[in-house]
């Protein structure tokens, strides 16, 4: 089963509408490795609204694309962890402190925003300068 | 007469016995593990049997997701193994029992296994001391060239 990658503006959207096999999430990691070069984008949100179960495979496989992601100049934020989940990744004792989390689509949206914003300087009339002491 | 009470014993041992005293056999269900696609499987079919005993979803989640890791361990290390769900009844309590068999290279030094972090793979090693955190009990068997057997019981809360 292939997961669409949708472009939104400077972002990529992925949301996983059911389980995924292994190959389904490599495939996932190695698809969004590419696009995020290819349509130049900013930032990346994951969805995973629908998954009921997230072992170790799924954890590890999401972290790798977020740090991968990283390197390829994006970022990329988790959305809709469902509590139960949260639950059983803390349980079996998986870290996901690196990586980028938020509770849903909206604020995952808000949260590229700010992260992707060079905040600290414009340019106006008067030429380039520092917003922060405006 | 020994040999009617030791079948007494295997009858209810594999069944739930209803409060008039006389038991219904319940099936175990097998689930045969040779690719990713049967982790899946057998961790919503796991899902769907415990759910069947009251468990919580928070306890339906931790179940599948400790099946999930056991047939992940079953695909990485053995290639081939089986699965099986049943449900156990301990005096008042109902439960499932997950047992992950396989005839694969087995482990020589269990201790070590169950170890946080250790893992002979790429993998992060959690997976059998997290399945261990995941259930309410725990048991593994292992004979290196013979294969590896788990069992591991989750309770309801009553």
């Amino acid at each position: 089963m292939q997961v669409p990658i949708l472009k939104q503006g400077q972002y990529l959207i992925v949301t996983i509408q059911s389980a995924l096999s292994d190959e389904d999430l490599l495939e996932l990691r190695d698809g969004l490795v590419h696009q995020v070069g290819k349509l130049r984008s900013q930032g990346v949100i994951i969805d995973v609204t629908a998954l009921d179960v997230m072992d170790t495979f799924a954890t590890r496989t999401l972290r790798d694309i977020a740090q991968m992601i990283r390197l390829r100049g994006a970022e990329t934020v988790i959305v809709g962890i469902q509590p139960e989940v949260a639950f059983a990744l803390v349980q079996l004792g998986l870290n996901l402190a690196d990586v980028s989390t938020a509770l849903d689509l909206e604020e995952g949206l808000t949260f590229l925003d700010r992260k992707t914003r060079t905040p600290g300087w414009k340019i106006n009339s008067r030429g380039l300068e520092d917003a922060r002491r405006a | 007469m020994s040999e009617k009470a030791q079948r007494v014993t295997v009858l209810l041992s594999s069944s739930i016995a209803p409060s008039n005293g006389t038991s219904i056999a319940i099936p175990e269900t097998a689930i045969p593990i040779a690719c990713d696609l049967d982790i899946i499987r057998a961790r919503q079919i796991g899902r769907a049997e415990a759910s069947k005993l009251g468990f919580s979803s928070t306890d339906l989640t931790l179940i599948a997701t400790a099946i999930s890791e056991l047939a992940r361990n079953i695909v990485m290390y053995a290639k081939q193994g089986v699965i099986t769900v049943r449900p156990v009844r301990s005096q008042e309590r109902l439960g499932i029992v997950v047992i992950a068999r396989d005839h694969g290279p087995g482990m020589a030094d269990i201790r070590q296994i169950l170890q946080d972090g250790y893992s002979t793979t790429r993998s992060l090693g959690l997976g059998l001391p997290g399945v261990r955190r995941l259930m309410d009990e725990f048991e593994i068997e292992s004979e290196p060239g013979k294969g590896t057997v788990v069992v591991a019981k989750k309770w309801t809360l009553v």
